[in-house]
């Protein structure tokens, strides 16, 4: 399984869970699996069936833009991370 | 008459005698770093006595040179001889009742002009460490730091470098003092509501430490004044924005500039830290290509934000900085920290340059300020640019690359462009 983290702004999405376990080879495999499971975040994260520029997806701390994109393997106990920007100073 | 050197003791008379000498014994002040900070004998070299056995050979590459040692009193400076004479240092002598009967003689003296009694006081633990010391607190006492709000981020970035001595801090900020900021903004005070956050900011650094100056900036930072802003002499700049199109503003900018730029951002229980350091790593656009809509970025005005938590990202930011500018460590360039509070961790992503990128990359696209606002979806605070180019702008054509709008910037702001960053302090005190 890999551990999928949930950044604050997209909790709405999934019933307010941080963290969830997710299974499948590829990035796309493990994002589709808790898409399927959150079909609001599916709505948030993916913009014409590609992810949405302004979210990055870690693999195992790498941004998937450097690796093979949402193809990119994963393994068993891989974490990834999706993260927008936060702006949030004062 | 003058007492060779050769044997144990040599009174100060006969050292001074000697040191004027055309083939001149060395003179090796063996005390501390703190007392070499309060004067020193001119010509004199610095060995501390617990670096002898580890740097004589450096100092002194000839054995057979005579060596004339000094502490504050001529005791220290007897009991390393032993030490030096196995090294086989033969001709080592010890000057008799050490500076403080040099001193009474009205023999000369120098002092380290940016160290006076008091600072050696008051950064004293900054000068036990050999990674800072004298070399690098001078270096921080003449280090200039520009903040970017005086709010959660700044507030304690702004406290921690202004303890440390970074000698000239700038604060950016338009914005007054509210009772909902005093949860976690730690420079300002109750006393202070409805203040400039400026000031309140001036006043709580200058009360913490004297050896500071504090340059106030009290207008919101937009296209229009960040050249002039940014022209003035800033080595590093701490990001303590609120906003997307200030962060995107700032990141052109500091690109253009070269200048630095220590990130930190905060919402609710989650932080983020990053160092960007134009051209030898990412830059924010390369992190974040685009902003989230705005119903995904909310402010911490909006959503909250656990008090503690600016305290502790800002205080990585200060830390970053303080690094940065002393050349020491390893920075969080090209590494993104990301904090939760809730569980107490920290975990890292990497970020890399982008050579796609439209500000830093290998053929950028952006080579002039754009609309802020315009480009994050969110009515100001950026102003959207005039229709007609204010007078010294080069009203385009857009130069080709980065390097063109460097020029085109130093041209119009007049003055150098930082390098950025100064090159490592010296670890520890230098000999001379």
């Amino acid at each position: 399984m890999t551990t999928v983290r949930i950044p604050p702004t997209l909790r709405e999405q999934t019933e307010g869970q941080a963290m969830l376990e997710a299974s499948g080879e590829t990035v796309r495999e493990v994002l589709d699996d808790v898409a399927g499971r959150f079909p609001a975040l599916r709505d948030r994260i993916y913009a014409n069936g590609d992810l949405a520029g302004f979210v990055n997806v870690y693999a195992d701390g790498e941004d998937v833009r450097t690796r093979d994109g949402l193809e990119t393997t994963v393994t068993d106990g891989s974490t990834v991370i999706l993260l927008p920007a936060m702006a949030g100073g004062r | 008459m003058a007492t060779p050197v050769g044997i144990r003791e040599i009174a100060p008379e006969d050292a001074r005698e000697q040191l004027a000498e055309p083939d001149a014994p060395l003179l090796l002040d063996v005390r501390t770093d703190r007392e070499r900070g309060v004067s020193y004998i001119p010509g004199s070299v610095h060995l501390p006595m617990a670096e002898v056995e580890a740097r004589i050979g450096e100092v002194s590459p000839d054995p057979d040179r005579p060596i004339i040692t000094y502490c504050a009193t001529g005791r220290r400076s007897l009991d390393i001889l032993p030490t030096l004479a196995a090294l086989g240092y033969e001709n080592g002598a010890s000057m008799t009742g050490g500076i403080v009967a040099w001193q009474a003689l009205g023999y000369p003296t120098e002092s380290p002009s940016a160290l006076d009694e008091e600072k050696l006081a008051r950064y004293s633990r900054h000068l036990l460490i050999p990674e800072v010391g004298i070399a690098g607190q001078q270096r921080l006492l003449e280090t200039s730091i520009l903040l970017i709000g005086a709010g959660g981020l700044g507030s304690p970035a702004a406290l921690y470098l202004a303890a440390a001595g970074v000698g000239r801090l700038g604060i950016v900020d338009d914005d007054r003092v509210d009772a909902s900021n005093l949860q976690r903004q730690v420079l300002h005070s109750t006393e202070e509501l409805g203040e400039s956050k400026a000031e309140s900011a001036r006043r709580s650094i200058e009360e913490l430490n004297p050896d500071v100056e504090v340059v106030t900036y009290e207008e919101r930072m937009s296209s229009e004044n960040i050249d002039r802003i940014l022209g003035e002499g800033w080595e590093l700049v701490v990001d303590g924005a609120d906003n997307f199109p200030t962060r995107y503003l700032l990141n052109d900018a500091s690109v253009w500039h070269e200048i630095p730029v220590v990130h930190g951002s905060i919402y609710r229980f989650d932080g983020q830290a990053t160092v960007f350091k134009p051209f030898e790593g990412p830059c924010y656009r390369c992190l974040f290509p685009q902003p989230p809509p705005p119903e995904l970025a909310p402010s911490c005005a909006e959503g909250g934000v656990l008090g503690v938590l600016p305290g502790i990202i800002g205080s990585l930011q200060a830390n970053e900085a303080l690094k940065l500018a002393l050349g020491i460590g390893e920075p969080l360039i090209g590494r993104l920290l990301l904090f939760d509070a809730l569980t107490t961790s920290f975990s890292e992503v990497t970020v890399r340059r982008d050579p796609q990128c439209p500000v830093c990359g290998d053929n950028p696209t952006i080579t002039d300020y754009i609309d802020y606002a315009d480009f994050c979806g969110v009515p100001g605070p950026e102003a959207p640019r005039p229709a007609t180019a204010p007078a010294g702008r080069s009203p385009a054509p857009p130069t080709p690359d980065a390097a063109g709008r460097r020029e085109a910037l130093q041209g119009r702001v007049g003055n150098t462009v930082p390098s950025g960053l100064a090159p490592p302090a010296t670890p520890r005190e230098t000999s001379e």
